[in-house]
């Protein structure tokens, strides 16, 4: 339903994506994952035709976005990164409107609108105007005129981000409800239990690049077992743990110096976690935490980009490979 | 075509809607043309003796409201900007809608807009003194001169709000080159009396044009064609312009 092949564009000097290819079935839900600025944002927005990409292709059910972009309009919806819903206006005079846009006439513009509000659960507050709604309320609505068209394909550019909890659940909720009326989704997210959540295949990018493609399992499965995390007392010893524990994993620790905690990809969980242990006892170093568990997809983040997700990003000095988020987020 | 029509009409509703659900604007909109009325009027009117004129008053109200329809306008850079920033632009970029209907709509609510203020203008200065020396169809080609030109400004300032992309420097980037335009210009006092330079700018620049239509056609003091057709000229010219970059812009963003 979603064909990508690629797909490259750069602002300025900053490379956004370096050639993206992505296949999303129909029905579907394809999770896009990573880090700010590694260039989520910008496949959806070529997808969407807000963008033009400097080389590749992209194809929405069979219509190509940049040589058709009017015909591929009709075959998508697009819910953002900002709820793009005006505060003025009630949530049924956005929708409305939405649906005019659309070429609806006016009853069925009205139709559609009260349809997604009730779908939404936003029949009760559909005459209030935006400006007084939640911000979960706005994403819902957000959300709801990106349905109005009732679009084959749904783009979804971080739809929970900076939502509290329950309210992310809430909305995962009205997600999950309309994949399982057949939309193709495509969701881009920097929460991993996000993708592990709704997505069934999940893809990784970073740095303009997809490093990893594969169900929530399989990329789990590349770190081939479980990992022991060790939370060590002073930061001072994490690089020492990291030496302490090299050979009796399955690959060499990584440390996040912020945390500082050290993790190790294992086979054998009880004989390695005693191993460990011994090590650290007998070297003296003191720690506050240290347990096996399931990998996470955190866990796949980290090994396949050997830098931790999210806001972590954000305290790495620059380095020479680094995007600026201007654009590239 | 009929696509572009109907969108802008959808588009034009949801700016007025704004517009009038937005009290600062309605305050500003109207109570600032009402206190430039009565400040110039009583508090500078009494010492401004304009050749050819009885009283300042008929001079005065032609000018301020070509100075209401920029201002009118000028507000449309902060709403385009706040539009971009917000999303709600990319929303519409997204939509098959047609595109150049986004500011189309815009800016065409910024006409309703402008003629609200047009008449209040007029009311307001009717009731300190102001009379119409002309027939109706003179006075309905004035109102239509103003409202043309306040909305070929309206694209322009929409433009602004395209490049600048903030709020804050939008607001800004649109004020500064409103203050030149409107007092170096014959909107309260004649070019005649001004320094060389600054009367030339003022005898040659879009908003003196405007006013001199104005004046001419409910005063009836001076020949009116000239400056009509100059005004009219001008109005085209900047409405081509601005909606061509500006339409330009939005593909491109």
């Amino acid at each position: 339903m979603i064909v990508v092949r690629g797909l490259q564009k750069a602002f300025g000097e900053t490379v956004a994506l370096a050639g993206v290819d992505l296949d999303v079935p129909e029905g579907t839900v394809l999770g896009l994952l990573g880090p700010n600025g590694a260039g989520k944002t910008t496949v959806v927005r070529i997808i969407a035709t807000l963008l033009v990409p400097d080389a590749g292709t992209a194809m929405v059910a069979g219509i190509d976005v940049v040589a058709d972009p009017q015909r591929a309009r009709y075959a998508f919806g697009l819910a953002g990164q900002f709820a793009a819903v005006d505060g003025v206006l009630t949530g049924r005079e956005n929708l409305e409107m939405v649906g005019q846009l659309y070429g609806l006439k006016r009853l069925e513009a009205r139709a559609r609108a009260a349809e997604a509000l009730e779908r939404l659960g936003l029949a009760d507050a559909a005459d209030r105007l935006v400006r007084t709604y939640s911000g979960g309320m706005r994403r819902r609505l957000d959300l709801g005129a990106s349905l109005v068209g009732r679009p084959k394909v749904l783009l979804m550019d971080e739809p929970t981000t900076g939502l509290d909890p329950r309210t992310r659940m809430e909305l995962w909720a009205f997600i999950e409800d309309l994949v399982r009326d057949g939309t193709t989704l495509l969701l881009t997210t920097q929460y991993l239990e996000e993708a592990d959540r709704l997505a069934n295949r999940i893809a990784v990018i970073d740095r303009g690049t997809l490093i990893a493609e594969g169900t929530a399992d399989e990329l789990k499965g590349r770190i081939g077992g479980d990992v022991l995390e060790v939370r060590v007392s002073t930061a001072a010893d994490v690089a020492r743990v990291v030496e302490l524990l090299d050979g009796i994993g399955t690959e060499r620790a990584t440390a996040d110096e912020r945390t500082q905690k050290v993790r190790l990809p294992v086979r054998e969980r009880v004989e390695t976690l005693l191993a460990a242990a011994r090590r650290i006892d007998e070297a003296g170093i003191s720690v506050d935490d240290l347990g096996v568990h399931r990998p996470s997809l955190d866990d796949v983040f980290l090994s396949l980009t050997g830098r931790a997700t999210e806001s972590d990003n954000e305290q790495t000095p620059p380095g020479p490979g680094r995007r600026r988020r201007k654009g590239a987020a | 075509m009929s696509r572009f029509l109907s969108d802008t009409r959808v588009i034009a509703r949801r700016s007025l809607k704004t517009l009038m659900r937005t009290p600062q604007i309605v305050i500003f909109a109207s109570i600032q043309p009402m206190m430039f009325v009565l400040l110039f009027r009583y508090v500078f009117g009494g010492s401004i003796r304009v050749p050819g004129y009885d009283s300042y008053v008929d001079y005065l109200i032609p000018g301020i409201i070509s100075q209401t329809t920029l201002f009118g306008g000028s507000s449309l850079a902060i709403v385009v900007a706040n539009d971009l920033s917000a999303g709600i632009t990319d929303r519409f970029r997204s939509l098959p809608m047609s595109r150049p209907a986004i500011l189309a709509g815009a800016t065409i609510a910024a006409i309703a807009r402008n003629a609200f203020t047009v008449i209040l203008v007029t009311l307001v200065g009717m009731l300190v003194g102001f009379r119409f020396h002309t027939g109706v169809p003179q006075v309905l080609l004035a109102f239509g001169v103003a409202l043309l030109f306040g909305f070929a400004f309206a694209w322009c300032f929409a433009l602004i709000g395209i490049i600048v992309k903030n709020a804050e420097g939008a607001q800004l980037a649109s004020f500064l080159p409103i203050f030149p335009l409107v007092f170096a210009a014959s909107t309260f006092a004649s070019p005649r009396t001004m320094p060389d330079g600054l009367r030339w700018f003022a005898e040659h620049q879009p908003v003196t044009q405007v006013v001199d239509s104005i004046r001419a056609l409910t005063q009836g003091v001076a020949p009116a064609t000239e400056p009509t057709l100059l005004a009219i000229g001008w109005s085209l010219v900047i409405l081509a312009v601005s909606a061509f970059l500006a339409n330009r812009r939005l593909r491109n963003l």
